[in-house]
């Protein structure tokens, strides 16, 4: 299946892309993320929360349909 | 042929005093209101590591932070008893100075406008995908982080 991957901030300047999509198969969040932290090694020492069509997951949740899915550094409004 | 669109929070630039005060003049019709309580952020010129921040370039995930941003709407006008609310945020460079968060509340009475609007900015802080790079005197930068 196809993801839509979006990069914001500090992470889109270390990508040099603000997103992407890649093909995966079914997969948990934490597996997604070490997938791009291989592909991009300087997303490792980030701190980022995932966003799946625009709702924050954790971890463990698992990617079995094509969607959005954003990496979201620490938030600066206001 | 233009479409309406859903009303946004985000301005491009800084938010003016103008827009500010015209704001506040449209409320003279609604005069069921008793009370008005106005926040507004300020880009602050912080010295890190001997560089002063000159201006803040603001970035969002923006389908998200609207959903975020009305997500917080529903839940403020749930809470509270308040006949109006608005909430402007900046994207794009704004100057150390300038005002980047402009967040209105109008209620009948005072102590619920008090209340409110901390409810509102707490939330927008913690909760909205919003990024902000700061640019100090010399171009370099860092991004921002928003503390507890």
């Amino acid at each position: 299946m196809q993801l839509n991957i979006k990069y914001f901030g500090m992470l889109a300047e270390v990508t040099a892309i603000t997103e992407e999509y890649i093909q995966t198969e079914v997969c948990s969040v934490s597996e997604l993320v070490e997938k791009l932290k291989n592909q991009y090694p300087k997303l490792g020492d980030k701190d980022f929360k995932v966003a799946i069509n625009h709702h924050l997951v954790d971890q463990n949740h698992i990617i079995n349909t094509e969607v959005e899915v954003a990496l979201l550094p620490p938030f600066a409004g206001g | 042929m233009e479409k309406k669109k859903p009303k946004s929070v985000f301005i491009q630039g800084a938010i003016s005093s103008e827009f500010i005060g015209t704001s506040i003049a449209k409320h003279q019709t609604k005069t069921s209101i008793g009370a008005h309580n106005i926040f507004l952020g300020q880009v602050r010129a912080d010295e890190i590591e001997g560089k002063t921040v000159t201006a803040i370039d603001y970035s969002a995930y923006e389908e998200m932070a609207n959903q975020k941003f009305y997500e917080i709407r529903e839940a403020t006008f749930e809470k509270f008893d308040l006949t109006c609310m608005h909430i402007y945020h900046s994207l794009g460079t704004v100057k150390a100075g300038e005002i980047c968060l402009f967040v209105f509340v109008s209620s009948p009475r005072r102590k619920i406008v008090f209340e409110a609007l901390e409810y509102i900015v707490e939330a927008i802080k913690a909760d909205v995908p919003v990024f902000g790079k700061e640019i100090f005197e010399d171009q370099t930068h860092q991004w921002k982080q928003n503390s507890i």
